[in-house]
């Protein structure tokens, strides 16, 4: 069994809970929605790029974004959709570049596919621009090594996991994780630190995240 | 009286750990809800469960109805019916009558709430009586397509509020104000969705004469236009001509809908005694209305409009299968095909309690997906977490607040 490192700097859990915000704004058309992603701010962009992973978060693998699900289902365009699906959203570091690969997406879709111009979704089915406003607090649970942190990893609601391994990385353009960057920096142990950044977070449940770390974390001691 | 750490074994420690943490920071603060009955209906449901769960986490939170006679609710019905797009005949004295009495109300209620929180049209005018506390207008109605004139008489009030709740994103307006999407909820431990033994449920089907000898359909609704069970006795009757089943339709009644019994005598003249529709008025009683759903092969709601469709969650959280109109809140809590069916028309409903019946596996794996995502988005728990949410937003206005 491995010495448990004390950390350099305590690993202070925060979770982020949110509420959706309405703006009233909607889209009938593929045009539409481009201009409109323009348009919206990043706290949309970001609802609709993440949703799915904590609504539903018992789906696995992880469904697509609002965007791609809609031209979908309301306009039938599967191949724009797919290519919305596949947006690597891990290899984005802010929500501005996030919004231009996707506006791209859409607007080089329009250019080739000129009927795609013509279809509007049905009366009930238009595209509803929503965003999220997260509220970030502290929560009771304080990790001084990797076995306590471990340990917390296993009982904190997956709203924490989500807002240190998604919403500080992207939203708050962080370079790495939280989990991540205190192992190196606080730990010093640069190999588990890397082994959790590389997993794609947007793959997984959010629950099979919890595990996966919870497994790299627990090798870890076993090997040594 | 209901306490929040009976939730744990539900939803986890950490989930009521966090509600801990937000009540925690609107400690000093009162709120108050306001209605328009106390007894009937999902609104008066909801309050009554969650205004005992808010104190139990320490929120200083207090419940009021605003009184209205016969006249008032019956006018307010008819805005009810008007906002979700039925045609109605409403009249300048209408909107006298609703002005008469809310100003009544706002001349006896006592306001003492630091945040008031306003549910639907009936107290909508309470605004009036705003000082520099913060107001809230939940509007638990389909509003995607109202009656341009009663919701622009009801839109009138909301300038003065400092936000607006709907439960489904359709229903968003342009307003002047913020608005929030929060979708009402179901609570696990109540009469109506606890576990029940299966001698209870049994019991219950005696009481009112129900055989388990063929499979049974039920909706579970106010007798309510908008919630149109004579269309549920129609479709009925297609999958009676190749399956033989029964019918149940249930509900009760609201002290502020007078419309139900009209609805009630029309529903049995369409029934025409047929011995398997069973027709049951359940005032109020919750334990009958867990048994049916509980002993129901496949549950329907197939409503004309519907703010939320509180009914389905139940059903799905229950695990039965479901079939319900694509109207309103319900898209929100049924993925067509992955945790229930979708319809839109009484042939729609019938094909689709036809494919359930005769597939019984589709059918619980729909169910069982449906109760999955029942309890991630549609619990009491997360229902209280976005309201203390809300109060706390009245006075952060960025998108990313830190606590």
């Amino acid at each position: 069994m491995k010495r448990d490192i004390r950390a350099k700097e305590p690993f202070r859990f925060y979770t982020r809970l949110h509420l959706t915000e309405l703006t009233g704004l909607r889209a009938l058309s593929l045009s539409q929605l481009s201009d409109m992603i323009k348009r919206v701010s990043g706290a949309c962009i970001y609802h609709h790029t993440h949703r799915f992973l904590q609504q539903h978060q018992y789906l696995s693998p992880e469904p697509p974004n609002d965007f791609a699900y809609w031209v979908n289902e309301a306009l039938g365009e599967d191949e724009l959709a797919e290519a919305l699906a596949s947006i690597d959203t891990i290899q984005f570091s802010s929500v501005r570049s996030l919004r231009d690969k996707i506006t791209q997406t859409i607007d080089s879709y329009i250019e080739n596919h000129s009927s795609a111009r013509l279809k509007f979704a049905a009366v009930g089915e238009e595209f509803h621009f929503i965003k999220s406003v997260s509220f970030i607090l502290p929560t009771s649970y304080t990790a001084y090594g990797l076995k306590g942190f471990s340990e917390i990893i296993r009982k904190i609601t997956v709203d924490s996991i989500y807002f240190h391994i998604f919403e500080s990385r992207l939203r708050l353009e962080k370079k790495t994780n939280d989990f991540s960057s205190w192992i190196e920096t606080s730990i010093g142990e640069r190999d588990i630190a890397e082994r959790i950044s590389r997993l794609d977070p947007y793959t997984h449940t959010l629950e099979e995240l919890r595990w996966a770390i919870i497994r790299i974390l627990d090798e870890d001691q076993e090997e040594s | 009286m209901a306490k929040i750490e009976g939730y744990i074994p539900i939803v986890g420690q950490s989930i009521i750990d966090d509600l801990r943490l937000l009540a925690d920071k609107l400690k000093g603060r009162t709120i108050q809800h306001v209605n328009s009955t106390a007894v009937g209906g999902g609104v008066a449901e909801i309050l009554s469960r969650m205004v005992p769960l808010l104190k139990d986490l320490g929120v200083d939170v207090k419940w009021d109805v605003i009184k209205g006679g016969e006249q008032f609710f019956e006018v307010t019905k008819k805005f009810h019916n008007a906002l979700h797009g039925k045609q109605e005949d409403i009249s300048g004295r209408d909107f006298d009558v609703f002005l008469e009495t809310s100003q009544r109300n706002i001349d006896s209620l006592d306001i003492c709430g630091d945040i008031v929180f306003i549910h639907d049209p009936q107290p909508i005018a309470l605004v009036k009586k705003k000082a520099a506390n913060k107001w809230i207008w939940r509007c638990h109605i389909d509003v995607s397509n109202p009656n341009q004139r009663v919701w622009r008489f009801i839109e009138n009030f909301l300038p003065d509020y400092d936000s607006a709740v709907f439960s489904a994103p359709g229903f968003s307006q342009k307003l002047s104000i913020r608005q929030f999407l929060i979708p009402p909820s179901i609570d696990p431990l109540s009469d109506k969705n606890k576990e029940l033994p299966q001698e209870k449920i049994d019991e219950v089907l005696r009481k009112y004469g129900i055989k388990k000898d063929k499979p049974i359909i039920t909706q579970i609704s106010r007798f309510d236009r908008l919630k149109d069970p004579v269309g549920v006795i129609e479709a009925y009757r297609q999958v009676k001509r190749c399956i033989d089943c029964q019918l149940i339709l249930a509900g009760g009644g609201a002290s502020d809908d007078p419309e139900g019994n009209r609805v009630l005598s029309e529903v049995r003249l369409k029934s025409e005694n047929d011995k398997d529709i069973h027709i049951l008025l359940l005032p109020q009683d919750d334990i009958a209305v867990n048994a049916l759903q509980r002993a129901s092969d496949v549950i329907v709601q197939k409503s004309l409009k519907e703010g939320f469709g509180l009914t389905v969650a139940e059903a799905l959280w229950k695990g039965k299968p479901v079939v319900a109109s694509n109207v309103g809140g319900i898209s929100l809590q049924i993925k067509h095909k992955y945790s229930g069916l979708l319809c839109h028309s009484i042939d729609g409903a019938s094909f689709a309690i036809k494919q359930l019946l005769s597939n019984r596996e589709y059918a619980n794996r729909l169910g069982q997906n449906g109760r999955e995502h029942i309890k991630n988005n549609f619990l009491i728990t997360r229902h209280i977490k976005e309201y203390m949410l809300l109060f706390l937003s009245l006075y952060h206005k960025e998108d990313v607040v830190y606590l």
